[in-house]
């Protein structure tokens, strides 16, 4: 299983009819068992890419190859539970053909399982969050996007819930792809880092961090990140 | 309680009243009720009362089913929209006696005639509802249907429907009042039978009493059905709402 990602551009017309220009240059390809992380400013369109990489926005210029017969799981900026179906109705609903032990298993490691049976308002953000992670691993995807999976959660909460994210992405040889501002959350999950320019993006700079993620020690996290941190990304 | 405190206020105002109007305007309720009871024991009161029930269930359904489709198809497409607004419109503010009238002189006095009028009639505020429906849906579910290969069939049931559902509860509601007004007038003006046709007798004979007995046992048709089937089946709709505690 590849992606191979070929954007030359993407523009949309807005309300008033002008032309903005949201995607440059984008061009990498993942591999399975890769994780890849998507670093840039707010609003520089990186759901735009993710979107027209889930296949949910078919208008840009360019191409984008995909292995067929690809799984796609997709974990949105906002949950996008069914407010009207269960906890547990939400994920088989995406995934069928979900075995009762591994979806007792997905809801373990996420610790989802007193929720089986509540709608999603009555979860918490965190909550919710962790549902729609369980429904993008539940139909074990070749294919997984992560777009902010942490924001605006508090720091213990999101500590917690990156390493539930952490050993849901290692439990599976699949093609992820991540979208973070934190550039911690980045470091500890990624093993390749996109660093995106403002509107239109393009990509500023690849970092490939050589250490497998489970060996990572704090040491090193903190030395890439301080090595990450002197390049001068602003004026590439 | 409330309800029965209510009906009792009801009772006694309608007496105080016809103490106060007569008789010959206002029967008192014991002669309304004699009426009513004579009319249940020949029979009479349920072949009438059936037969506009079944009216209503034909032409509520079908305008209904059809009122549905066409909305949701207006919503969703805005070339359907586009050429069917100029019908909605001229169908939503043409008065129910000339679609009735027209299709008795067109289709006869028949069965068909009367049903097809009765659904012509309600069929707009149905396609209205439900374009609002179709257009409020929330783009965010479908690309999540869309991303995760939800089957046609599947993102229409969970995604969809459940987003259509209070439309489609409204479009009931306020289509089962429109439905209960105009069978009536359809009796009336072309049909042997019904609730309608026995208050168009009564009128012709001054029958005062005959024509409250239908009315009121009509207007009790219609609590219980609101009652024990519109309204469960809307909480049933909506219990996935968090309830205020």
């Amino acid at each position: 299983m590849q992606l191979e990602v070929n954007i030359t551009g993407k523009s949309f017309a807005s309300a008033a009819g002008k032309r903005h220009d949201v995607l440059d240059n984008v061009t990498f390809t993942l591999n399975a068992g890769e994780v890849g992380v998507l670093f840039g400013p707010s609003g520089c369109g990186k759901s735009t890419l993710l979107r027209i990489l889930a296949g949910l926005d078919a208008n840009y210029q360019g191409h984008v190859t995909r292995s067929p017969g690809m799984r796609l799981g997709m974990v949105f900026q906002e949950p996008r539970l069914l407010p009207w179906r269960t906890v547990e109705e939400n994920v088989r609903l995406a995934a069928p053909h979900v075995g009762d032990s591994t979806l007792s298993a997905l809801f373990e490691v996420l610790e989802l399982g007193a929720h089986r049976n509540h709608f999603p308002a009555e979860l918490s953000l965190g909550l919710a969050r962790r549902v729609a992670l369980a429904r993008a691993f539940a139909i074990e995807p070749d294919f997984l996007i992560l777009d902010e999976p942490l924001a605006s959660l508090d720091n213990a909460l999101a500590g917690r819930l990156r390493d539930q994210v952490a050993t849901l992405v290692a439990s599976r040889k699949m093609m992820t792809l991540l979208v973070t501002h934190d550039l911690d959350d980045a470091v500890r999950l990624g093993d390749r880092l996109f660093f995106l320019s403002s509107r239109p993006a393009r990509i500023l700079h690849v970092e490939t961090i050589a250490a497998p993620r489970a060996t990572r020690g704090e040491p090193e996290i903190d030395e890439i990140k301080r090595q990450l941190s002197q390049l001068d990304l602003a004026n590439m | 309680m409330l309800r029965l405190l209510s009906f009792t206020l009801f009772i006694a105002t309608w007496w105080i009243a016809s103490l106060l109007i007569g008789d010959a305007k206002l029967p008192a309720p014991p002669a309304v009720l004699s009426v009513l009871v004579a009319e249940a024991r020949s029979g009479a009161l349920f072949i009438n009362l059936g037969a506009t029930l079944a009216r209503v269930a034909l032409a509520f359904t079908l305008a209904m089913a059809l009122g549905s489709a066409i909305g949701y198809l207006m919503g969703r497409v805005s070339l359907a929209n586009r050429l069917g607004d100029p019908w909605l419109i001229l169908l939503l503010n043409l008065p129910a006696l000339v679609v009735i009238v027209l299709a008795y002189i067109w289709a006869g006095l028949t069965e068909v005639a009367a049903i097809a009028a009765i659904a012509i009639n309600k069929l707009p505020t149905a396609v209205v509802t439900l374009r609002e429906g179709a257009r409020a849906l929330d783009p965010a579910l479908d690309e999540m249907a869309t991303a995760f290969a939800f089957p046609r069939g599947r993102a229409f049931r969970h995604v969809i429907l459940p987003q259509l559902a209070p439309y489609i509860a409204a479009a009931a509601r306020s289509g089962l009042s429109l439905v209960w007004k105009i069978v009536l007038v359809a009796e009336y003006l072309g049909r042997p039978n019904g609730v309608g046709f026995e208050i168009g007798v009564a009128f012709q004979l001054f029958d005062i009493p005959l024509l409250l007995a239908y009315s009121l046992s009509f207007a009790a048709v219609v609590l219980v059905i609101e009652t024990l089937l519109v309204q469960p089946f809307e909480t049933r709709l909506t219990r996935w709402r968090l309830r205020a505690a």
